[in-house]
């Protein structure tokens, strides 16, 4: 919903700080998953996902958040998808050009960003989107992708 | 009998050793000239004669020319096609890349198609959306954005690889170009982004229109602190408005041109509204050129092309030099 959305923006301060603790737990929950299997969690988690997202950011479960990177705006709306927003199209009353009823996501995260603790990671460049990954649990794939970054990095210890 | 060996599309020049292509318009701004580029007309015709047409609107006055690529989602003759005529007879011309219209497949094949026929030059655009254009119910593919591409090509160029990690056997050597909007919102965070496309791989900067010369300032200002300006030749905008009305219209209507009061009031109260608009272009190209930090201007006169030499020439930004043209002595 998109006054929620807004909301999300303004307060991505706090929300923010409660995700980077529930990436830790995800994380922490890797032995869990893995025990019960990936695959198998899979749906479930989705559909969780996609409730708890789709209600908070207007989520378009793409499978490759971007939020923290994006003070808590949701690149998917963005009508042209631009992960590196905004365009040049944007409104003086900061507007969207295709949308106008609707305020630019881009101009929503930049003004996010600055709340949130790590106000510099919307300056890094983003990927182009990877869309086999639509419609994929992104918090699987974070608790994942943490789980065997660790893992490199404890094999590069012990070398 | 055709020996293939012999065809050397545009006839290259040889590249220099610290330059990423072998076009004359990288070479013009790296040997610290004032550069000027200028838009071509959007051409809805199969002849390239027509190109040479417009292309000729230019010869002496500019260092590269934009060929656009579906402007304002319309359709037109294809920017691949249009440098690649002109490349033939030795221009620079500059190939704008929508990422409106192609997915990350058919652009990797138009960058290698493109450099194969002596383009040396591209912008990558995301690009208007389709609302704005004559076929508002076509499919906007946005698989990329302007930033993502610019990876992709550099990437291309500099590692012989295309996205997917496969080599390329020759990689295109191209000067590689960006847009930047210093006057939209949010506008503190407009050379953040620009450092954003710099990272990427941009090596120069095309502007939107700048009608407010202070605005514009704040933003090279902020750019310089940010190093922005030693990393990338930065070309700003310009082009001639036709009258107030105009004006109005493109205020109102076009989203991201911001136009102050004070120029539209100055094209209202003068007689010739089109050579007052053409007056004030000539008076933001001077007083970009005295701006630190600019390496050029690039000239878009829509529906104005036939002006532009004109307007440069009263600006003198060019001094004595002219550039290069095909048949120039």
């Amino acid at each position: 919903m998109y006054s929620v959305r807004q909301w999300s923006v303004t307060n991505s301060k706090h929300l923010g700080k409660f995700y980077n603790l529930f990436e830790l737990a995800l994380f922490k929950l890797h032995p869990v998953f893995k025990a019960i299997g990936y695959d198998r969690l899979e749906k479930p988690v989705r559909v969780i996902e996609h409730a708890v997202k789709g209600f908070l950011f207007d989520c378009q479960m793409c499978g490759q958040c971007a939020l923290s990177s994006t003070g808590l705006s949701c690149p998917m709306n963005c009508p042209k998808n631009l992960r590196n927003g905004p365009c040049g199209g944007v409104r003086l009353d900061g507007h969207c050009e295709v949308k106008p009823e609707m305020r630019c996501v881009w101009v929503e995260a930049w003004r996010g960003s600055a709340l949130m603790e790590d106000s510099n990671a919307i300056r890094q460049v983003q990927v182009a989107v990877d869309f086999s990954l639509k419609g994929s649990s992104s918090w699987l794939r974070v608790s994942r992708e943490n789980a065997a970054a660790k893992a490199l990095l404890d094999q590069a210890g012990e070398v | 009998m055709l020996d293939h060996d012999k065809i050397h599309p545009g006839n290259p020049l040889p590249q220099k050793d610290d330059h990423l292509s072998c076009g004359r318009f990288e070479q013009v701004l790296r040997e610290g000239h004032f550069a000027v580029t200028a838009e071509l007309a959007p051409l809805d015709s199969s002849l390239a004669t027509d190109v040479y047409e417009q292309a000729r609107l230019f010869d002496g006055f500019v260092d590269g020319m934009n060929a656009t690529d579906g402007s304002g989602a319309h359709c037109h003759m294809s920017s691949v096609a249009m440098c690649a005529t002109l490349a033939n007879v030795g221009y620079s011309p500059i190939m704008q890349i929508s990422c409106r219209d192609k997915n990350r497949i058919a652009i990797q094949g138009d960058v290698l198609g493109a450099a194969a026929m002596g383009v040396s030059n591209m912008l990558c655009l995301s690009g208007d959306g389709v609302q704005v254009g004559d076929h508002p119910e076509a499919k906007p593919v946005f698989d990329l954005d302007s930033m993502s591409l610019l990876e992709i090509i550099r990437g291309m160029r500099d590692k012989s690889k295309f996205l997917s990690g496969r080599k390329i056997t020759s990689a295109p050597q191209v000067f590689l170009g960006a847009a930047s909007n210093p006057t939209a919102p949010p506008i503190h965070y407009r050379p953040d982004r620009l450092a954003k496309k710099i990272a990427a791989g941009a090596d120069f900067i095309q502007t939107q229109y700048i009608y407010d010369i202070a605005q514009f300032k704040t933003f090279m200002a902020k750019s310089r602190d940010l190093g922005l300006v030693d990393k990338c030749f930065i070309l700003a905008g310009v082009g001639p408005l036709a009258s107030a009305r105009t004006a109005n219209w493109i205020r109102t209507n076009v989203p991201g041109i911001d136009i102050p009061d004070v120029v539209v009031d100055r094209l209202a109260g003068s007689e010739n509204q089109k050579l007052e608009g053409q007056k004030i272009c000539i008076e933001l190209i001077q007083q970009l050129h005295e701006i630190e930090g600019v390496s050029g201007v690039h000239v878009m006169a829509y529906r104005q092309e036939a002006a532009v030499a004109d307007i440069i020439k009263k600006s003198g930004v060019l001094g004595d030099r002219k550039p290069w043209y095909p048949g120039i002595e």
